[in-house]
């Protein structure tokens, strides 16, 4: 009885599986040789990367000039990653955290890849401002160190600092949440391995678990406290984010309604994220008995409500600036004159791929397909780029003099870093998927008896 | 003295927690389990005391809340007032509100790390650390059980096999 589930809920592990099974499924992938596809796009990846690391080079040897930035848009292209980014993390800790506070079953298939994207992705955020800075080797005064510079220590009302603190926060608690999680899987690897270097390896990212029952007790309590933890600190890095426009006293980024729309923003973002990197991940590793339909449908559900948050909040801004009656006004980047604009493009790109088209997915068969949950994904990581964009330049491409009416329009310096990131993000996942355990195999038992296919019809008896 | 140690072998979570029941109702020690995933219910069954490192963390919270504290009153109010957009810098209360993004990244910041710091130094784990699981299978899909053997390796052996242990070795522990 102590696994008994309702008969109703779908299974979440298809297949007549063993616990053995589970082992051998998410081993194979790792121990296995990489097929063909894997190199394509691996190879594709890094030179992607090389380009972007060569624009990153350009750009410290020679200056922020090379960028398409100018009087007026002193921030533009490369915020519009950082927040992009930061966004599309969002959905690892989401699923690793609160779906764990609300005992989410689902989550066991999915929230070690969407973590190891949180991860990758924040690594790729926090080179944006880095690289702003101009002199990256002084990165290190946003810390508060003591110093020769007449005791200047950092300024703790800015908010640009309150995202030092946020961002490092963010990263180094999800990387050891993933790496707590990831010591049995590790453990799991390190005694079937039969190649002594892979053995090593594994012995040593494993920092020798061994699975006793107090190991478990504590592991389940830390993971239960640290998930507690993430909870809040995941609603608070995008509303920190969402503060570095909102404390200034620009129209159009002056909004109390930032935080909460930020955040949904970027639940929003990384749910599109996961469901583009799964609905490949799926097929390549073999694992379509673990990241299943009901996977993708819950994934989908999420999106929607995230999406029609994102909506709303779309609406009350573009009434309100009309509302105002305020001149200004009318140049933010939810307005008439964004719609009718130089940006029009930009405008309705934002309305289209992040508004219209998830809508889809109140159709059940459409929220159930793999291949338009992928389209889908694809089209909202799209809108969700144009959203930040269009906060960002359509409000400073308007000043409130004619002659601060300016555009950005990026150089390939400004395209290339962007590009760059992505490689890199994507260099990063392809190499976690060879050689990590992508489901976090030792949860997934737990939940065999009572969500596992076979399990089921044997308990409920044959319905069908 | 001798050394020796009986490894009994399960493969079901729901077997091994009924065979801790018993052998712990025929009042055998159980020197340890080893399990390939958590089993609700085993360490109350085992006996072993719950773990404190929930308290921990909320110690190293409040620690992580007063070093923030101290930081911004530290720099921004005692050692280098600055007029930063007419905001007041005189007194660390009224410029508190500014800080409380730095006060709360910093309580979780300290209790997240320190406590997994806490929970690898208790659990003895970390990098180059020799797993000591005595089997393998253990992280797969079997369980074991470890118990002492003083002189009642028969009486031992019969009462495992009884409670579905699929393999009995008796082993010399070094």
């Amino acid at each position: 009885m102590s696994h008994y589930e309702a008969p109703i809920r779908e299974p979440l592990v298809l297949g007549d599986k063993s616990y053995h099974d589970i082992t051998e499924d998410i081993a194979k992938p790792i121990e296995g040789k990489a097929n063909k596809n894997w190199y394509i796009a691996f190879y594709i990846s890094l030179a992607a990367m090389l380009w972007g690391f060569g624009c990153i080079f350009y750009t410290v040897g020679t200056g922020i000039g090379v960028w398409g930035l100018n009087k007026n848009i002193g921030w533009a292209w490369d915020i519009t990653n950082f927040v992009w980014w930061v966004g599309i993390g969002h959905a690892g800790t989401l699923i690793s955290a609160v779906l764990l506070l609300f005992r989410q079953k689902w989550r066991m298939a999915i929230n070690r890849s969407a973590e190891a994207m949180t991860i990758f992705a924040v690594f790729q955020a926090g080179l944006f401002p880095i690289i702003h800075m101009g002199r990256p080797w002084n990165g290190y005064w946003v810390l508060p160190l003591p110093n020769q510079f007449g005791s200047l220590w950092v300024n703790f009302n800015s908010p640009l600092l309150w995202d030092v603190f946020a961002i490092s926060t963010y990263l180094s608690v999800s990387l050891v949440f993933w790496w707590t999680g990831l010591l049995p899987d590790f453990a799991m690897i390190r005694d079937r391995a039969v190649k002594p270097f892979q053995k090593k390896i594994y012995a040593l990212l494993s920092f020798g678990w061994s699975g006793r029952a107090k190991d478990w007790q504590r592991f389940e309590e830390v993971s239960l406290v640290l998930a507690g933890l993430a909870t809040p600190l995941v609603l608070s890095v995008h509303t920190i984010v969402s503060m570095d426009f909102a404390t200034s006293i620009n129209p159009g980024w002056h909004s109390t309604i930032f935080p909460p729309y930020f955040v949904a923003g970027a639940i929003f973002s990384g749910f599109a994220m996961v469901q583009t990197l799964l609905g490949i991940m799926r097929k390549v590793t073999n694992l379509e008995n673990y990241i299943t339909r009901l996977h993708v449908e819950y994934m989908n559900i999420v999106i929607i409500l995230t999406g029609g948050i994102v909506a709303v909040a779309y609406a009350s801004e573009f009434f309100i600036a009309w509302y105002t009656g305020s001149p200004y006004e009318n140049y933010t980047y939810m307005s008439v004159g964004a719609a009718t604009g130089p940006y029009a493009w930009a405008f309705w790109s934002l309305i289209i791929f992040n508004i219209i088209i998830p809508q889809a997915l109140w159709f059940k068969k459409v929220r159930r397909s793999f291949i338009w949950s992928f389209i889908i994904s694809i089209a909202i990581n799209i809108g969700m780029w144009f959203e930040r964009f269009d906060i960002i330049a359509i409000v400073l491409s308007k000043g409130h003099l004619p002659s601060t009416w300016w555009r950005f329009e990026p150089t390939f310096i400004d395209v290339g870093i962007f590009i760059g990131t992505i490689g890199f993000f994507f260099v990063l996942f392809l190499l976690y998927a060879r050689t990590f355990p992508v489901i976090a195999q030792a949860e997934v038992k737990t939940i065999l008896k009572s969500s596992g296919e076979n399990y089921k019809k044997l308990r409920d008896g044959n319905h069908e | 003295m001798s050394n020796k140690v009986i490894h009994a072998f399960y493969n079901d979570d729901e077997v091994v927690l009924d065979a801790v029941k018993k052998v712990k109702a025929a009042n055998h020690h159980i020197e340890e389990v080893f399990c390939p995933f958590p089993v609700h219910g085993l360490d109350k069954a085992m006996g072993l005391a719950p773990t404190r490192l929930a308290i921990t963390a909320f110690i190293y919270g409040i620690t992580g809340l007063g070093v923030a504290i101290w930081m911004t009153n530290y720099m921004m109010i005692q050692d280098w007032p600055q007029d930063i957009g007419g905001k007041t810098n005189f007194s660390w209360w009224l410029n508190m509100p500014a800080f409380v993004p730095i006060m709360f990244e910093l309580t979780i910041f300290f209790a997240a790390h320190l406590m997994v710091i806490t929970f690898y130094m208790r659990s003895r784990i970390w990098p180059f650390k020799e797993a000591e699981n005595p089997d393998p299978r253990t992280t797969d899909d079997h369980f074991l059980m470890e118990i002492p053997v003083h002189n009642n390796e028969d009486e031992l052996t019969s009462l495992l096999k009884e409670t579905g242990a699929v393999e009995i070795n008796v082993v010399e522990k070094h």
